[in-house]
């Protein structure tokens, strides 16, 4: 049974299509930054701030709001785009990406924008910090619930891991973990540089329960992430399996737009195609 | 230098007539009557319960301990997280593994991030005694007061950890707390005023000021005793606020006395000694002596005996106050 009717999933698709588009803007403005892994992540990101989240935009600081830690910080341009899209900031940010005094560095800082719940960058620490927010409504008996999204590349963290384990051992069922399983590392391949299969075996061995989806498929991570927070006395991991510059064909599934920004041509064909896509999108509506 | 007063125990200067505890027993204590009187105050230890003294805070707030194994690096990210969700967490370990083995993580989880952490970093020095190098904790104060945003507080005995704990959760932003394991001396009481960033004049006199941290104050106090019999006079501040530096207190002892000796329980590179020579070549360059830690790491023993060995005896006190002395103009 699905959560969200189609009219829903076409309004969010055109959503994402708008966040891929000020992605590819805002890095092609930069002239450095990840390419790769934001645009994967777009449809995750539209997912959490257009149907999923419990939060006000106006009022980021609302003590009652879900938590969404951004663990791989070098996609956050997908989470600044998708952060202007709800209302949390004005777009015009978005130009001053990687820039001296902007709230939008680089890598992610709490301290500079409000609606960011941490600093993060620095590979395998989200989800430890998740799980702390986690622990501490589960004190106060809050009935928030902490989203914490990771790359697999960062799943080579040991600190990751500590965090998984001592999770699951705490039941923290108020904790979902989305993996962006795009299959790249800033070497290569995840199962070159080092192998991580099988993953969802090593979630469900540390009391996690686990859902595999399309990463790319609005209606499958809506779907998946009322699941998990209907799940009980375990956290949840969300392996969500999408194709790194997803939208822009030159760079999908190449490892090597990790950590490149487009030049203006090449911002120019992606912003051409992504235009053509919107089309097709607003016919087939 | 004058200032309010101190309150200090009778007879500080002679060891028998003094309590003998163990700051780690005061972290504790403090622990428990601070988080009496504040709910947002949560312990989260890493395998280390008895040693780093929560047992007591254990029995009396279950509900608030969180036990996290030997889990370094999550108990340093996993205190930002429940500091950002409004606790006040104390995360308590040796102070080799957290804040030595989480650096990255003090540094962008706790300092970058601002969150209201504070690291408990017990088994500091190496008066951790006959564990050896591998657990005793001597480069832990430089690597701490380097990080923006970090305050680094090292109290002198076990009276002033426990009277430093509900101040240092007070304090909003990230905080280091450094104690160690061995019972010595108390000879500060519950009267000892203290504030964090306010150094402390213990003693008052004109020839070298000996500035010190942790257990090297008594020593300190001790130095300068001896050397009183031979008509040396030396003023002995309590610098148990490394950072932020209390300059102007620094700056004034460095005027009176025009030499000083630092002291301290650590290396020589990057700890009190260097804080201290850094502030007054800025501002009052004066002959410094120092006393700590050489370039190298500690080993299995008594820790009276690693004192003497180590180069942090009353004795080496005395010799660096001499040497200051010899070097004033």
């Amino acid at each position: 049974m699905g959560h969200i009717h189609d009219e829903q999933v076409k309004k969010m698709e055109l959503k994402a299509v708008r966040i891929r588009r000020e992605i590819i803007k805002m890095l092609a403005t930069a002239g450095s930054g990840h390419s790769a892994g934001s645009l994967g992540m777009a449809d995750i990101f539209t997912a959490f701030y257009f149907h999923v989240l419990r939060h006000n935009p106006k009022r980021p600081d609302w003590p009652d709001r879900d938590r969404l830690i951004l663990s791989n910080g070098h996609v956050c341009p997908a989470r600044y785009a998708a952060m202007a899209e709800a209302g949390y900031f004005p777009k015009s940010w978005l130009r001053k990406l990687r820039r001296p005094d902007s709230p939008l560095q680089g890598h992610p800082e709490r301290t500079r924008l409000p609606g960011l719940e941490t600093t993060s960058g620095p590979l395998g620490a989200g989800l430890a910090q998740a799980a702390g927010m986690a622990y501490a409504a589960k004190m106060d008996g809050k009935r928030w619930h902490t989203f914490c999204l990771t790359s697999d590349g960062e799943h080579d963290a040991g600190s990751h891991w500590e965090a998984v384990m001592f999770a699951g051992n705490r039941h923290l069922d108020n904790l979902t973990c989305v993996i962006d399983r795009n299959n790249i590392q800033i070497d290569g391949t995840t199962e070159i540089v080092m192998p991580l299969e099988p993953l969802m075996e090593k979630y469900e061995i540390f009391n996690w329960h686990v859902i595999e989806v399309d990463g790319n498929d609005l209606r499958q991570v809506v779907d998946a992430i009322h699941e998990a927070k209907a799940v009980s006395e375990q956290p949840t991991a969300i392996i969500a399996h999408t194709i790194p510059g997803h939208g822009v064909d030159f760079m999908e599934g190449d490892y090597r737009w990790h950590g490149r920004a487009p030049d203006p041509q090449q911002a120019k064909r992606a912003l051409d195609q992504l235009d053509a896509y919107e089309k097709g999108l607003r016919a087939d509506h | 230098m004058s200032g309010p007063k101190m309150y200090l125990a009778k007879g500080l200067t002679d060891p028998r007539r003094l309590a003998s505890k163990a700051s780690r027993d005061g972290f504790g204590e403090g622990l428990v009557s601070a988080a009496a009187k504040d709910k947002r105050i949560v312990a989260v230890c890493a395998d280390l319960t008895e040693s780093t003294r929560l047992t007591g805070f254990k029995r009396r707030f279950p509900e608030r301990f969180v036990q996290a194994g030997v889990h370094e690096q999550l108990i340093t990210a996993l205190g930002a997280g429940l500091a950002l969700a409004g606790k006040v967490p104390f995360i308590a370990s040796f102070a080799v593994f957290c804040p030595g083995r989480s650096w990255e993580q003090v540094r962008t989880n706790i300092c970058l991030n601002q969150a209201n952490v504070k690291i408990a970093g017990a088994h500091a020095g190496i008066t951790v005694g006959p564990d050896g190098a591998t657990h005793q904790a001597t480069e832990d104060i430089a690597i701490m007061r380097c990080l923006p945003n970090m305050t680094v507080v090292v109290p002198c005995d076990a009276e002033q950890t426990r009277l430093a704990v509900p101040a240092v959760a007070r304090l909003k932003g990230p905080v280091y707390l450094r104690f160690g394991r061995p019972k010595r001396p108390v000879f500060t009481t519950s009267r000892t005023p203290f504030r964090i960033g306010r150094a402390q004049p213990f003693r008052r006199g004109d020839d070298v000021a000996i500035m010190a941290c942790g257990m090297m104050v008594h020593q300190a106090l001790l130095a300068a005793e001896e050397l009183k019999k031979e008509g040396i006079d030396c003023t002995v501040l309590n610098i148990h606020t490394v950072k932020p530096l209390d300059e102007k207190a620094v700056i004034a002892a460095a005027k009176r006395c025009g030499a000083v000796v630092t002291a301290e329980e650590h290396q020589l590179m990057g700890g009190l000694g260097s804080v201290v020579a850094e502030a007054l070549s800025r501002h009052y360059p004066v002959p410094i002596e120092s006393v700590g830690i050489d370039d190298r790491f500690g080993e299995s023993g008594r820790s009276d005996e690693l004192i003497e060995r180590f180069g942090l005896g009353v004795r080496h006190v005395n010799q660096a106050v001499r040497r200051a002395l010899k070097r004033k103009a």
